[in-house]
């Protein structure tokens, strides 16, 4: 039988391999910037699951309003990169500490 | 059984897309998976009864955050011709992903059908089930208790979008715009002169 710790147990492997992504990929941001969408929806499966759980839809609610936060926070990074990237001409992320001023 | 045979799928559906995600070589390729794994945990929250969620995480996330990545990614550094070699070879592959994908809904939504997940309450006793469906409840509680949060869920959006085209928005030199007021405010005697040359003279211009 299937309970809220087989859900859990999904989402904190899914939130690792977000974590995992952002240190095995440090130079592609594009790549940090999908391990941390991943990272937000093991958090949303978290809240769902949770959600049914407790037979509350409360989760269900702030899994929505995660899922707007993290739509603004792709098209917000997504146009950072598109400006680093027509400034420099690359999308390493290594010398971004080059962009004082 | 069909619950439990779903969940494992989509699981182990989700984990193995989220790990080629991240270590992906192409860029392309990474986005790819992401929508599989997006895919996949919609799958999940479907299982215990929250469609509304799961069909919101398919629209917004496979219908526009994938395709802004893929836009993005797209428009920075990819050999086009190296990307376009690989159509032909990869076109079985991409086939047989359309195909798990539309097999998983239609398990899925039969699971669901079937009864969903039961995950069970703290103390133990039954799920009262809600009499309204997912939507109505979600809707329900969204419109009242979380009004403004809602509101200010809206006003984020729009201080993303404000912020995406600030950001990116550019003053080009050289072009040729079109220059409204001039052109209202052209006459006709500006335009035009009236002439009545002799026969055989021609008009000068």
């Amino acid at each position: 039988m299937i309970g809220v710790e087989h859900y859990v147990v999904v989402s904190s492997i899914l939130f690792v391999l977000g974590v995992l992504g952002i240190f095995l990929n440090r130079k592609n941001v594009i790549i940090i910037l999908m391990a941390i969408e991943l990272i937000l929806l093991s958090v949303n499966l978290n809240l769902v699951a949770f959600s049914s759980f407790l037979g509350d839809l409360t989760g269900q609610i702030f899994a929505m309003f995660v899922l707007t936060v993290a739509a603004a926070e792709a098209a917000i990074g997504l146009a950072i990169l598109v400006i680093y990237f027509r400034g420099r001409g690359t999308i390493a992320v290594d010398d971004v500490n080059q962009m004082k001023g | 059984m069909i619950q439990v045979i779903a969940f494992y799928l989509f699981a182990s559906l989700t984990i193995a897309a989220g790990a080629l995600t991240i270590t992906a070589r192409n860029p392309v390729h990474s986005v790819l998976w992401l929508i599989v794994a997006f895919f996949n945990a919609a799958g999940l929250m479907v299982l215990v009864g929250a469609e509304f969620i799961a069909m919101l995480l398919v629209i917004v996330y496979v219908g526009a955050v994938a395709v802004l990545f893929l836009f993005v990614v797209m428009m920075l550094d990819i050999d086009f011709t190296e990307l376009r070699a690989g159509f032909v070879k990869n076109f079985p592959l991409g086939l047989l992903l359309a195909i798990v994908l539309v097999s998983e809904l239609v398990l899925g939504i039969g699971a669901e059908r079937a009864g969903g997940i039961q995950l069970g309450t703290p103390d133990g006793t039954a799920t009262t089930a809600a009499g309204a469906s997912n939507i109505e409840a979600i809707g329900a509680l969204l419109y009242s208790k979380y009004l403004f949060l809602f509101e200010a869920a809206g006003i984020i959006l729009l201080v993303a979008m404000i912020g995406a085209i600030v950001l990116t928005h550019r003053q080009r030199g050289g072009v040729r715009g079109q220059n409204i007021s001039r052109q209202v405010a052209r006459r006709p005697e500006d335009a035009t002169v009236n002439m009545q040359p002799e026969v055989g003279k021609g008009v000068q211009l």
